[in-house]
């Protein structure tokens, strides 16, 4: 019993042992000197471990007692997780060890917070729920910090950690809500006690997780911890932040609402739409104005989500499908979009400033196109990859009747084009200015080429990601 | 050949890769080859496109030289030609080596600027070809990229605003067709063009929030596509984008714009508005002929006053555009073999026109009417082009202008007189604004001091214009040449919108009863 159940739970154990093992060795040893390497395996541990669990089984097996499910769902967004956290520890080396912050801690947090994000989308009962999430936070919070002596930094942590606290603790008022109401925490019976006519509680309970999820995902109008937190962290943990934990914390999401909620869709479906909408347009309209690219790409990222979540206000399995489809390719072309940020330097000091891009495409013709390639495919423009997030999406909330919101969202997507025009005119319609810097590490090189080039190729058959998708959406959805 | 549409399409595009990939540098040799890769693979799409009309069956009406590829989610990679989009697709590549010809005297980052070109080339290939709704789009949307960046950085001086205007605009515009083509994909569960030429969309009349839509789900559609092609096409009173982004793209851009992206709106409607939505057609009608009537007045009045004479050009375009979206929407044998004409005589006409004004423009920087005068004293060859597309402009019979414009209108006056009487003024407007704007620039004195020592067109420009006399003149004596490739398959566009629309009044009456 005990054994089938860690057999199912290994990777997650792996990964745990992994950051505490390396963490005792590097305290007792060379510390902060062994981080780049310790940055190394860790990037190594996440791409061999979202390979095990790529080709691993393709059952869905319950562990625990139904408080652990590993799916084809879960094993979806792992694989994402993990490979995008990989990506963005591999092109923080350089930012990092330039400003001397790289200290041993900071990949060890990151292994820690992927184990987190594990178990959050694995999760099967509340209470796994909330263990995986906190795990998540806590390491978010120290990394958000990562910069002791800036005020910024601390300020970003530590607005980060309030905030986070508040949302936590509508979470578990709703989770508290919710038990009291089904009499468990196990999503199987929830989602039986709930029938298809929940009790008011119930209700309540729901309301109140969600509000938690929109705070992790940062939908509005729980947003506002977003743009002072990416501006205030350093850019390599921003990158982070807009990768792995918006997945983990979107599949979580699709995971309570189908499996604890699935036979209410209707009343969750028009919160759901509600946060979408206003999501949207508070990321499109609000970006407008930034001129800090870590802001602006904060409410790109919020405007991304509000996509993303009208993939999951359809209520259905090609909803979630979309939704899945939409955070996979969001996450390619930010991890493109940041490593080309992590570049921006003059004189070797970062800048975020978007008019220092002034006719960088004349200095830096190739990096420059590869940049178009990745805003017009965050703006939604055909033939780039993120056109078909949009399309997916857009196809799953018109086949839920929810045609209002489908409008709602091209309306949006027009207005959230003219921010990234903008980029696109400085950097090609602009005068010239003093160049930015022109070296780029070979990480971030090869990470704004590759994803540039998966936002133009992806165009033929998306890298036959969507079969899995579907697959990985049949398994929650039935 | 079995893939004769994808090689004409992807020509330019694999150009554009080579010129990307393998050209460094920035020299003047860099320049060159830049230009003459460019040239040698619009010319060669040309020429491939050749096998396309010379293999061509006017007489069947269906879509000829089909390919089929499975793609994403039910989607498919479907391209084909038939009587109405081949000679557009002719129209591009025909047009293409001219414009790169054009171009020959840029300076500024040469090897952008044809990347540019070439993509766009392959782009408005593939709309006039795709026959799925999503490649459609995705061709249709895709173009964008390209005419921003050209606006964007070889434009003029308020080149800034033009491309935002421009890019924002369309975009606008195309997103609605977007989630349009959506629920159309719900409703007939696919998005093969062929498949949904025939698929009968709703078109009861329902409420919606208190208002009364008559016909139904096929107006809501159709309003989306609207949005989509009046725009484009451009239509007044959303024309507004248009004389902006002419005014502020290089030469070669504009051309572009005028003669083949503006021709994207009508075949739109012609492809999808009119066969798909019948009923909607007929019912959105009357505002389509009083837009397009007020446009080509209005505009042509707006013309009148213009200083800058691209400006001038770009309002007569919209003018002309007007007589296009009233032929169609005739939806009779004149009316739509008019609004076809029109079109391609329009992608010659003011093609030439704009190069016409890139012609003094390169000698004199200015586009400014008043800076010129007198110029038949020292360019007389300059001044015998100019005059006669200034004259093909206005309509005069034996050029491919009078054709289009009395087909259309003849269309029109079959089923509404008092639109065809206030239209048929247009044309005398035009004529005032074209022969105005030729006298103030070319005859008289040539008194300014800085006109003195200009120079007559180089062979070069000379021969760029050489074919476009030519296919108007040929176009304005034998219109036949185009009138049998289109007539048969737009006669049965007609006689299946006819169906349509009389099934529907049938329905109508019987459940009156």
């Amino acid at each position: 019993m005990i054994s089938s159940d860690l057999s199912i739970i290994l990777p997650e154990i792996a990964l745990a042992i992994f950051a505490m093992v390396a963490l005792i060795v590097a305290v007792y040893t060379a510390k902060d000197k062994l981080a780049p390497m310790l940055t190394w395996l860790t990037a190594a541990v996440f791409v061999i471990l979202a390979f095990w669990i790529g080709t691993g089984s393709d059952s869905t097996r319950v562990a625990f007692e139904g408080a652990f499910v590993d799916d084809g769902f879960a094993r979806f967004a792992k694989v994402t997780i993990l490979l995008s956290a990989a990506a963005v520890l591999v092109m923080s080396l350089d930012y990092l060890e330039k400003r001397d912050l790289l200290r041993f801690e900071y990949p060890l947090l990151i292994a820690l917070a992927a184990v987190g994000m594990m178990v959050m989308v694995s999760a099967g009962d509340l209470m796994a729920l909330y263990m995986g999430l906190e795990l998540q936070s806590l390491s978010l919070y120290v990394v958000a910090s990562l910069r002791r002596d800036s005020a910024k930094s601390t300020e970003a942590g530590l607005k980060y950690f309030v905030l986070g606290a508040l949302s936590s603790g509508l979470l578990l008022y709703g989770a508290s809500l919710t038990y009291g109401f089904a009499g468990t925490t196990l999503f199987a019976g929830i989602i039986e006690a709930a029938g298809n006519e929940p009790s008011l509680g119930l209700i309540f309970g729901l309301v109140f997780l969600i509000s938690g999820f929109a705070f992790k995902v940062s939908a509005a109008p729980f947003h506002m911890w977003t743009p002072d937190v990416y501006e205030g962290s350093p850019t390599p943990v921003t990158a982070f932040f807009a990768t792995a934990p918006k997945v983990a914390a979107m599949a979580l999401f699709a995971r309570v609402v189908h499996d604890a909620f699935g036979g209410n869709v209707g009343d969750w479906q028009q919160i759901v739409a509600f946060l979408a909408v206003v999501s949207m347009f508070l990321g499109a309209i609000a970006a407008i104005g930034q001129t800090n690219i870590k802001r602006l790409m904060a409410y790109s990222s919020i405007a991304h989500m509000g996509f993303a979540l009208m993939g999951l206000a359809a209520g259905t399995a090609f909803g979630v499908q979309a939704m899945l489809i939409y955070m996979a390719i969001y996450v390619t072309m930010n991890i493109g979009t940041f490593a080309f940020i992590l570049s921006m330097e003059r004189d070797g000091r970062p800048v975020t400033d978007i008019a220092s891009l002034k006719m960088y495409s004349r200095s830096e013709p190739l990096k420059a196109l590869a940049m178009l390639v990745l805003l017009f495919s965050l703006a939604g423009v055909p033939p780039m990859v993120g056109f078909f997030g949009k399309f997916y999406v857009l196809r799953a909330a018109y086949d839920a009747g929810l045609a209002w919101l489908a409008i709602a969202g091209v309306v949006a997507s027009v207005i959230g084009a003219f921010y990234y025009l903008r980029i696109v005119y400085f950097m090609y319609f602009g005068e010239t200015e003093e160049p930015l810097d022109g070296q780029m590490s070979p990480a971030l090189w090869a990470a704004l080429m590759v994803s540039a080039a998966v936002m133009v190729f992806g165009v033929v058959n998306l890298f036959g990601i969507e079969p899995l998708a579907a697959a990985a959406a049949e398994t929650l959805v039935n | 050949m079995d893939n004769l549409l994808s090689i004409t399409t992807f020509i330019p595009l694999l150009a554009a890769a080579i010129l990307a990939l393998f050209l460094r540098g920035d020299d003047e040799a860099a320049q060159r080859n830049a230009k003459w890769v460019a040239m040698i693979a619009t010319v060669a799409t040309f020429v491939v496109s050749l096998f396309i009309l010379f293999g061509f069956d006017p007489q069947n009406t269906g879509f000829q030289f089909v390919e089929e590829a499975e793609w994403l989610l039910g989607l498919q990679y479907k391209m084909g030609v038939d009587g109405i989009s081949i000679l557009f697709v002719m129209l591009t590549t025909f047009l293409m080596p001219l414009v790169i010809w054009s171009a020959w005297d840029v300076k500024v980052r040469v090897k952008e600027y044809m990347i540019a070109f070439l993509v766009l080339e392959t782009l408005m290939l593939g709309v006039f070809m795709a026959l799925d709704l999503v490649l459609f789009y995705l061709f249709f949307e895709a173009g964008l990229i390209p005419m921003f960046l050209i606006i964007g950085i070889w434009g003029g001086k308020d080149r800034i605003y033009a491309a935002f205007k421009f890019f924002l605009y369309t975009f606008l515009g195309s997103v609605l067709m977007l989630v349009a083509m959506v629920g159309m994909f719900a409703d007939a569960g696919t998005t093969d063009i062929t498949a949904l030429l025939t698929h009968n969309f709703g078109s009861e009349d329902f409420s919606v929030l208190g208002i009364h839509i008559v016909g139904g789900m096929q107006t809501i559609l159709w309003i989306a596509f609207f949005a989509s092609f009046a725009v484009k096409m451009p239509m007044w009173p959303v024309h507004t984008w248009l004389p902006d982004a002419h005014v502020q793209a290089p030469t070669a851009g504009s051309v572009v714009l005028a003669a083949i992206l503006l021709k994207m709106g009508g075949y739109g409607f012609l492809r999808f508005s009119l066969p798909m939505f019948p009923v909607a057609s007929e019912v959105m009608a009357p505002l389509v002929f009083w837009m397009s009537a007020i446009a080509i007045v209005y505009t042509s009045l707006v013309a009148l006053v213009q200083e800058d004479m691209k400006k001038l050009i770009a309002y007569s375009s919209v003018a002309h555009m007007g007589y296009v979206t009233m032929g169609i929407f005739a939806a009779n044998q004149q009316g739509i073999d008019g609004a076809i004409f029109q079109m391609l005589s329009h992608g010659f006409i003011s093609g030439a026109l704009f190069l016409c004004v890139g012609v003094i423009y390169d000698r004199m920087h200015t586009r400014e009417i008043d800076a010129y005068g007198g110029l038949v004293n020292r360019m007389p060859a300059y001044a015998l082009i100019f005059m006669f597309f200034t004259m093909a402009n206005v309509g005069l019979p034996g050029t491919s202008g009078f054709i289009g414009e009395f087909l259309t209108l003849m269309g029109i006056f079959k089923v509404n007189t008092w639109v065809a009487a206030f239209a048929t003024s247009g044309v005398i407007l035009s004529a005032a604004y074209a022969l105005w704007l030729y006298r103030r620039v070319v005859m008289g004195d040539l008194i300014k001091e800085s006109l003195k020592a200009i120079t007559d067109m180089t062979r070069r420009e000379k021969l760029i214009f050489a074919p476009l006399v030519v296919m108007t003149l040929l176009l304005g004596v034998y219109p036949a040449l185009v009138l049998d490739i289109i007539g048969p398959s737009v006669e049965a566009l007609i006689g299946q919108v006819d169906m349509a629309q009389a099934a529907h009044a049938t329905a109508n009456q019987i459940a009156a009863q």
